[in-house]
């Protein structure tokens, strides 16, 4: 059922954005990184992807980015409310804790295993282990977020009669919300290279560009694709610290 | 008005066992050594009548803070009791606790504590709002609060492009927006500059003038209090040791703390003219200028250099209360005892030291 249901909008979205003349995409994602961070990251975004496109890795770009944009999103909506609660009691917090640590310690490969005969292979599988992989920053930076804002702020909203429930709504997450933007980004980073491992059980896009490479021997395509994912990891990077630098109260 | 009785406060595990020896008239010291809790309070009784400003002195941990937040329950005491209006406050829960606090307290805090992601209107809104009260309605309030404190036209600013003035302005405002009787400051014009505090705490005084607030300030600067005008609550070690005016504490300090607390402050922004006036003498014959009794001596001090040694004092009446002589007025700067033989006379050069060894500084 998830397992359909995933499947669904990652055939979906990268069947209608690879229907997106990639010109127009181009031309759309420098516009949007020009909005967000300024004309230098635009046309680095710009430069960026036009060399992809020349490298004749568009289709597999394509596919990775929307992998890395479900997976990031899942980890988000998994994440976030984890870390509200983690920050909000102690005994959620230790719960917590030490399956982050985990979660972060154990080999990325591994996760691959577990998700092979719950879901197959291919893309389900790939974003259930980037997901589990990629979730522990923005758990961990959405908890440390609240846990750092004043206690003069909180005792604030306290004293003008909040209840919870404002409270963590007019005064706890906008204070946050910079700290929990970087979390967001430290995921997509890991996200995107989980991905590329991913390529392992059948994930495509440019990790299997890699895997192919490098079952060929053929140095020179592994690196253009490397140099791909270096590409599309500086352009996600730059502008989603951009937006959350932006997000930061004067 | 506000009533507390032996409020006790402990911050530690063992609380419970800290609170049975704090009953039990243990020192503090030995309740920290033992258990490892901190009095922060211990036996409080405290009285804030309708409309008065109450300032609540003492050094840092001394459980002013504390005691302030007991008010509206942001720190529940251990022991004691609180009415506030007639309503027991060691009471409440949950929605009536959030209730009371919107519909009684404002609150103004030292670093401000304003909101970085709202604009100066959205903070001062910030009670209304969570109120429930309609857009429209609390933007009218917070213009109403910002015009009262000076910050009109400031509406769309962040509180990051205010000066550290302009930002206590605005928590003033966002604690007077929501109409609450009473104001609960904690140390709130501590973090200014000297120049802006005077300006903000005359600004307050005429404030409350107008507004008739009920106002319970906490400081450390007994100065402030002074300029602040109201009773006085002294604190020391989670305890109250003095409660009057500034004039009645300066003339008869309890302890050695409170007299230490005397001994940098402006004595002539303190002394009445009433006081130092020599009630036996009749009023000088001939018209002279005349003192008024309520004036501070820093008020009357232009008019005695000017005028002629001894000068009439008298009520607002006219009725006339003494004499207050240039002598008189030096005598209670330089912290002689009041209407006492000045020193001067005896040539021993032992009174002279003792007379350097007191005087105050000129600075």
């Amino acid at each position: 059922m998830l397992s359909h249901l995933v499947a669904a909008w990652v055939t979906g979205l990268t069947g209608a954005l690879q229907a997106v003349p990639p010109a127009l995409f181009i031309v759309a994602a420098a516009l949007l990184a020009w909005r967000a961070a300024g004309w230098r990251l635009g046309l680095l975004t710009l430069a960026g992807l036009a060399f992809l496109w020349d490298l004749g890795l568009w289709v597999p770009m394509v596919t990775t980015l929307v992998l890395v944009v479900v997976s990031t999103i899942a980890a988000v909506l998994l994440g976030l409310p984890l870390g509200i609660a983690a920050a909000l009691s102690v005994r959620t917090w230790r719960l917590v804790a030490p399956c982050l640590d985990v979660m972060q310690t154990m080999p990325s490969f591994v996760y691959l295993i577990p998700a092979i005969p719950f879901f197959g292979l291919g893309a389900v599988s790939a974003c259930f282990a980037t997901v589990v992989f990629s979730a522990p920053p923005t758990i961990r930076l959405t908890a440390l977020g609240i846990l750092q804002v004043p206690h003069e702020l909180t005792e604030a909203a306290d004293a003008f009669g909040c209840t919870p429930w404002q409270k963590l709504v007019k005064v706890q997450l906008p204070q946050a919300l910079p700290t929990i933007m970087a979390g967001v980004n430290q995921t997509i980073m890991l996200a995107l290279s989980m991905v590329v491992i991913a390529a392992m059980i059948g994930a495509g896009g440019l990790g299997r560009e890699v895997w192919s490479a490098i079952q060929r021997l053929e140095a020179g395509r592994g690196f253009q694709a490397g140099i791909a994912i270096a590409v599309l990891a500086v352009i996600l990077d730059r502008v989603t610290n951009a937006m959350a630098r932006r997000l930061r109260p004067a | 008005m506000i009533v507390t009785e032996g409020i006790r406060c402990v911050f530690g595990a063992r609380d419970r066992e800290a609170l049975a020896m704090l009953r039990a008239g243990e020192s503090r010291a030995a309740i920290m050594e033992r258990t490892g809790t901190v009095v922060a309070l211990n036996d409080v009784a405290l009285r804030v009548d309708e409309g008065e400003l109450l300032v609540v002195m003492g050094l840092s941990g001394s459980g002013k803070s504390t005691l302030l937040r007991c008010l509206n329950r942001l720190v529940t005491p251990c022991a004691g009791a609180i009415r506030v209006a007639g309503q027991d406050v060691m009471a409440m829960r949950g929605q009536s606790l959030r209730d009371f606090r919107r519909r009684h307290f404002g609150m103004v805090f030292q670093h401000f504590a304003l909101f970085a992601h709202r604009t100066v209107l959205e903070n001062v809104e910030f009670g209304l709002e969570v109120q429930g009260v309609a857009r429209p309605e609390r933007r009218r309030a917070a213009e109403q609060a910002l015009d009262l404190v000076g910050l009109a036209g400031w509406e769309d600013k962040r509180p990051g492009q205010l000066s550290g003035g302009m930002k206590q302005r605005a928590g003033l405002a966002r604690a007077l927006a929501a109409d609450a009787s009473i104001l609960l400051m904690d140390e709130a014009f501590s973090a200014l500059d000297p120049l802006i505090r005077h300006d903000m705490q005359a600004e307050l005084v005429a404030l409350q003038r107008r507004l008739r607030k009920t106002i319970v300030f906490v400081s450390h600067d007994l100065d402030e209090a002074v300029a602040l005008g109201g009773r006085i609550v002294l604190m020391m070690d989670g305890a109250i040791v003095q409660d009057g005016t500034a004039e009645s504490i300066l003339a008869a300090p309890k302890t050695p703390y409170v007299r230490r607390f005397l001994e940098h402050i402006d004595v002539s922004a303190v002394l009445r003219v009433r006081t130092l006036a020599d009630r036996s003498a009749p009023p000088p014959a001939g018209s002279c200028p005349v003192l008024r009794g309520e004036m501070t001596l820093r008020e009357a001090l232009p008019l005695l250099a000017d005028g002629p040694d001894g000068m009439p004092v008298q009520d607002e009446a006219g009725c006339h209360l003494g004499v207050l002589t240039r002598r008189a007025a030096l005598a209670a700067l330089a912290r002689q005892p009041l209407r006492e033989e000045p020193a001067w006379p005896s040539h021993s050069p032992a009174s002279r030291s003792t007379i350097y060894a007191t005087a105050p500084s000129i600075g």
